[in-house]
Order: structure tokens, then sequence, then C-alpha cells
């Protein structure tokens, strides 16, 4: 069993049900029952007392990747991050890859980076954070499990974040997996909160199949979304394949982000999930954080790219 | 780095003269090796569009066997099946990789970093 890491004793859920707040750039999109709407930001739903509860996600920042004129993943990142704090979350989640060859160096300059952000950041491994050792370095700098492989839960403003870890052992055919114990801890996890809680789930590789022949999906997801089916709204975030992509079905939401380094082509599209080769004008329009506002149990999305 | 290229093009040296005088795999015009087809005289692969090519080589035992990433993605070559086991770390775009293999028989691999990628190694 976890240890429960308190992000925050604020506001409860019900206090928060009281207020709404959109911010960040761009269009929020919201899911609600399954629909996704949208609404300009800037707009309030409710007035009288404001009082967000926010959190922010970034994904894939490769620090140590480069390809000729590329801009440095360093760069890249710092310029996210940058903007990433101007959205003013309450917290960040970053779904991993956060290095690009898991170097002890690309981590630390990855560390230092981060702390821009000014925020309390709880990161979970990408493949590329986990070659050679298994995700020993990486989780000696941003571990946050007690036990077990490295997963974890916490709870911020009456939803139930879940870190989980589908990368440090891949399929024969290159997908992401989670293995019988992190399952089991998870059923356990799960079990003691009440179908109203509203639970995000972050871990790097998609949950859903989206290009299976890539590697875009997580073997043994099932059995965990099985177990997150009886909650009223799940929200699932998730990195690696360097581009928004989501899906909704029943009362679960499942989205993919944006890198900071660099975008990957569409799923199947090309000999492989190579970085894309874009214009140097188009790059930052495929680079990009997200901003997420809770209100209730509903869970809107804010994706800002490094060009807006 | 610097040994192991030193090493390297002295086995592929020999590995030529070897074929020429065999003159079983090359073709031969006034002496000098213009073309070959043995997949011994030159124990390279190619990582390419995440695939490693070729796929099978076939190496005398004692070859050293190099691999280039010539892919923009990192990757990695780690033997899952085989007489020795050999793991190499990540490989960044425009770096090589290699290993001398010292046992026969026949060596499966992969890239841990995509799990989807095998090749094959045949040592005799």
């Amino acid at each position: 069993m976890s240890k429960k890491v308190v992000v925050s004793n604020g506001e409860g859920r019900r206090e928060a049900m009281k207020h709404l707040l959109w911010g960040g750039a761009g269009v929020l999109w919201t899911f609600a029952g399954g629909v996704p709407r949208a609404l300009h930001l800037g707009s309030r739903a409710e007035a009288g007392e404001i009082r967000g509860f926010s959190f922010g996600q970034i994904s894939d920042s490769h620090i140590g990747f480069k390809a000729g004129a590329h801009p440095s993943a360093q760069d890249t990142l710092l310029e996210a991050v940058g903007r990433l704090a101007a959205l003013k979350p309450d917290f960040v989640i970053h779904t991993g890859d956060v290095s690009h060859l898991s170097a002890a160096g690309q981590f630390a300059t990855a560390g230092e980076i981060m702390q821009g952000v000014k925020r309390d950041v709880f990161y979970v491994p990408g493949e590329h954070d986990t070659i050679g050792d298994g995700g020993k370095l990486f989780f000696q700098r941003f571990g946050r499990g007690h036990d077990g492989g490295g997963w974890y839960s916490f709870d911020a403003h009456g939803v139930h974040f879940i870190g989980l870890i589908n990368v440090v052992k891949l399929t024969p055919t290159g997908l992401g997996w989670f293995g019988p114990e992190q399952l089991k801890w998870l059923d356990a996890d799960l079990r003691q909160r009440s179908a109203s809680t509203p639970i995000v789930v972050f871990t790097h590789m998609p949950m859903w199949s989206i290009y299976p022949q890539w590697g875009w999906g997580t073997e043994d997801a099932a059995p965990a979304l099985a177990a997150l089916r009886r909650f009223g709204s799940v929200t699932i975030l998730n990195g690696h394949i360097h581009q928004v992509i989501q899906k909704v079905e029943g009362n679960m939401t499942y989205h993919t982000a944006y890198s900071t380094a660099f975008p990957q082509p569409a799923p199947g599209v090309g000999p492989g999930p190579g970085p894309l080769k874009v214009p140097a004008d188009r790059l930052k329009t495929l680079l990009g954080v997200r901003r997420l506002d809770v209100v209730a149990d509903r869970v809107s999305l804010s994706d800002s790219t490094l060009a807006q | 780095m610097k040994f192991f290229l030193r090493r390297r093009r002295t086995l592929s040296a020999l590995a030529a003269v070897s074929v020429a005088v065999a003159g079983t795999a090359a073709l031969v015009r006034d002496g000098a090796v213009v073309a070959a087809a043995a997949p011994a005289m030159k124990p390279a692969v190619t990582i390419t569009n995440y695939s490693f090519k070729p796929g099978t080589i076939m190496v005398k035992k004692g070859a050293t066997v190099t691999w280039i990433n010539k892919d923009d993605d990192v990757h990695t070559i780690k033997g899952t099946d085989g007489p020795e086991a050999f793991n190499s770390p990540a490989l960044e775009s425009g770096t090589r990789f290699g290993y001398t293999f010292h046992h026969a028989g026949t060596y499966h691999y992969i890239c841990t970093v995509h799990p989807y990628m095998h090749g094959v190694i045949v040592v005799r």
C-alpha cells in the first residue's frame, strides 16, 4: 500500500463545487457527460468568489535530444516551463520521457529547468527514462512511490490522482505493460474510494490502443480500466506520442499530450514513429503544455502550443 | 570507440581478402574486389526506419558486428536468446556499437526501447 502524498489541504470537493473557474489560453474543452464542449477562455461560468483548482501537464521533454537544426530540447523545455508557470496551476504532472537517453546529466538538467514552474511536480517515467537501468536514476531523482515499482497515488482537493508505470518492462511487441503487482496495487488503491471520487490517472504510454504496431498502447490496460469503470469521472492522461489525441468512453476520457521537444507523425503515417521533421516556423505549433481545471467531477482541458 | 573502429577496419580488410581468395561470393576484376554478396564480409547492421537491416546476418566466430543507428530516434541492442548475452547502451542517432561473438550459435536481439524491432546474428 502506498503512502499518500498530500498535495494540499485546500478546499474540499464540496467547497470546490461552489466555484467555477476557467483559465489558461485558447479554448477550453469540457467533457461533461462525455460530450465535448468548447468554452472560450476568459468567460466565467459562475459569478461570485473565484477559487479554481487546476493542475498542469507537461510531457516528453526528451532532454538530450538533438537532430540537426532542431532547437535544443533544453531550450524548448525552458519555453514550455515559462508558459506553464504563467498558467498558474496548483501543481504539475510530467508524463514521462523527461530525458532522451536516461543519462544522469539529462535528468539533472530537466530537474533544474522544471523548477521554473515553481510548483510541486509529480513525475512518471517514459521508456526513454529507463534505458539500461530499469529507471534507477530516474526514480532516485523523481520517484514518489514508496513501495513496489514506483507507482503511487495522492489526493488533491478531493480528486484522487494515480501515477502508474507502464514502461519498465515493455512487451515483445513494444506495448506498455503494468504487470500483475501494479494492477493488484491499483485495485486495492481504488477499492478504498467511493465511486463519486473523481479519478485522474497519469502514465506515459497510452492506456488505449492507438497504434499497436508502433507500441502505442498498453497490453494489460484492460484490467486497470475495468477497475476504474465504476467511477463517475475518470481522466486518463498520457504522453509518449507527442500529439494530442482524445477519446471519450462513458465516464472515462483519455488524452495524450504534446511533447515539449519534437512532434511525432500521426498514427501509422510513415515508416515509423520517429521525430517528425517540420519547417522551423511550424515546429512550435506542434509543441505545448496543458492546463486542467477541475470543477466538481468535471475536468476541463486547455492545450497551449509554444506558438500561441 | 577508436580502438574498436581500428579493429573493425582490420576485420573488414581480412574478410575482403579471404573472400577474394575463395572467389565464391565476389566479383574479381583485375585483381580487385568490386562487388561482394557475402554478408560475412561486412558484419554491419544498419538501424533505419525502426528496423535492423539486414534482419539476419551470418558471421564467423570471432567476428565483430557493428550496428549503426541511422534513425533520428534512440535505439539499443539487447540479446534475448543465444550463447552469449550482449547489451548496448542507448545509441543516439549517428552512433554505432560493436560486439564480438566468440561462440557459435544463433543470437536473437531486440531494441529495448522499441521491442518490436528484431534481428538475428548467426555465428558459425
